[in-house]
Formats: C-alpha cells, structure tokens, sequence
C-alpha cells in the first residue's frame, strides 16, 4: 500500500539561509517539500509549512519583526488559524513570536556570542504533532547557531505556559539566557511550534546526529494524517 | 512634525548589552553605575495636530518600533524647522 506524500511548504525570506537544507531534510523524510517565496499572497495546497532559519531582512530592528510583514506571513497566519501546521526554526520561530503566532520573544543571547554548536535538548511533551516520534523526558542532541535565542516571557506569561503544557522543549543545560531554559514552545491550539535548535541539520548521523529527523519525522507524520483525512 | 522615539530595554529585563557598556567604561576608569542600551528612531510625520501626531506614533511604537514584552517607550515631538 503506498501511503500519500504529505505536501509541506518551506517558506523563503529574502535573507533565509536554511531553506534549502529544511527542503531536503523533509524530502529526504518521504515530504513532497516544495519553497514558497515570501511575497506570495496565498499559499498553496499544503499540509504543513515550515519557516527555516536564517537573517531575514537582516534582522533589522528586531529579529522576525520585519519579516512578519511579508505578504505570506497573512497567508501563515491565516493557514494557522484553521489548524494548519506551522513550524519555526530559529528565525522562523524569531518571526512567529513577532507575529504573535507564538507567546514569547526571543533576544540577544546573555553571553552576547553567537552560539554555534550541538546542545543536548529534553523533551517535555509527546503529544504534538511535532514530537509524537519522541518520548517524554528522551534527551535530543541537535544543533544551535544563533546570536538571539534568549526566550523571554514575564511571570504571568510564564505561568500560563507552563499551566497550558506550552513548553515542548528545554535545553539540559543553559545556552543562551532562556527563561528556564526553554527551547521550543507550541501554541494553544498545540499546530504551531517554534524552537532554536536546527532539526534539517541533524537528519543523519554522518552530520554527528539524526535526532532532528524524530522531530521533523513528527511533523511528516502528522501531515500524512491530514492528508488521509482529506483535512 | 519630527518625532523621536526612544526605545528602551524595559525595567528589570536583563540587558546584557547595558551590562558589557557598564564594564567597558569601568575599565576606561569611569565610575559608572549600572547602565542600559536602548535605540533611538527619529521620524518627520505629516501631522501638524500635536495630539494626532502622538497618537499616530504611539500606535507606531504598539505595532513595530517596541516589542511591548520587553520594550518601552518614550516619544518626543517638535515642530518641524521652517515650517
């Protein structure tokens, strides 16, 4: 029996770098992975997009904060609002968090350097659509390279995060100043999620892990499932 | 009108950049207490109505200049020179 190939987006900033390796980390995941560019006005037949990382628009003023202006990121919202799935990674979580898509922000690092190196990551949940392959409390190591990765939500939003179960991922060990050290966050409705750490770059072991592929397998997954139900 | 917004690091967000100024001018042999970096956006709005002209920026600053989680802001308006 051949199980349909989910079709997932990969959403391309002017400044994106990681793009092309999300494309063929899904593809090599069984995704039909396709690239949407950022000025398109409506998406197309998709059953999960992904925004990679990257400097879109050189992160000026903020990281994410120009680029959720982009004519797709309507589109984004919009998909999200009826239940689509949404992944961001690094500058995709940075611009879902400036979209409001996701709770939280993200800022300059505490240590101020770059971070560019494999973390170990403990997973919280296992019932998103994008950590179902993972167990609760299984350790990840996948890579980060970022300079703004610091999470930041007060107390009251804190509170309300961790009452929802909103936080997915943390890293074992302080990186990068996040609050609690909290590396992945979903939303509410538990179909968007962003996190730091680069899952298309840790899709094989010959690149030193394949524990990213558990959570983009996740997503594939869950994709294939909407696509069977003819959501 | 000429606006000037100031955006600041909001009161007890850790600002890491405030923190390697405060040491730098330590080092320099400045005595200096805790200091903190923000940024500074200098805008000409069409508005001559000083209240409008307020209001527009605020909602400026609301939208994109400050992230409200972690940001504050001040606005200052002048008359534009020669006008």
């Amino acid at each position: 029996m051949n199980s349909p190939q989910p079709r997932i987006g990969v959403l391309r900033f002017p400044g994106a770098c990681d793009d092309r390796d999300a494309l063929w980390a899904l593809a090599a995941l069984d995704a039909e992975a396709v690239f949407v560019w950022h000025t398109e006005t409506e998406l197309p037949e998709l059953d999960a997009i992904v925004l990679p990382g990257g400097f879109s628009y050189g992160d000026y003023l903020r990281c994410g904060a120009i680029a959720r202006f982009a004519p797709a990121m309507e589109a984004v919202a919009a998909f999200a609002a009826q239940g689509g799935l949404v992944l961001g990674i690094c500058n995709g979580f940075q611009i879902l968090c400036e979209a409001g898509l996701l709770p939280g922000v993200l800022r300059r690092n505490d240590s101020l350097s770059f971070v560019c190196r494999d973390v170990l990551l403990v997973v919280e949940r296992s019932d998103t659509p994008f950590t179902s392959r993972c167990a609760e409390g299984e350790r990840l190591t996948i890579p980060v390279k970022h300079g703004e990765g610091c999470w930041f939500a007060d107390d009251a939003l804190y509170d309300e995060l961790e009452a929802r179960r909103q936080i997915v991922l943390r890293y074992k060990e302080p990186v990068n100043g996040s609050r609690n050290d909290v590396a992945g966050v979903v939303n509410e409705r538990g179909n968007v999620m962003g996190l730091m750490p680069h899952p298309e770059h840790a899709v094989d072991p010959l690149l030193g892990s394949a524990d990213g592929a558990l959570i983009l397998s996740s997503l594939v997954e869950a994709a294939r499932e909407r696509t069977l139900a003819g959501v | 009108m000429r606006a000037t917004v100031l955006v600041r690091p909001k009161h007890g967000i850790l600002d890491p950049q405030g923190q390697a100024v405060e040491s730098s001018l330590r080092q320099l042999g400045f005595a200096v207490g805790e200091a903190r970096v923000g940024r500074v956006v200098d805008l000409e709005v069409e508005s001559n109505d000083l209240a409008g002209a307020r209001a527009e920026v605020e909602r400026m600053c609301e939208q994109l200049l400050a992230n409200p989680l972690i940001e504050s802001y001040e606005i200052e308006l002048a008359e534009t020179p020669g006008e």
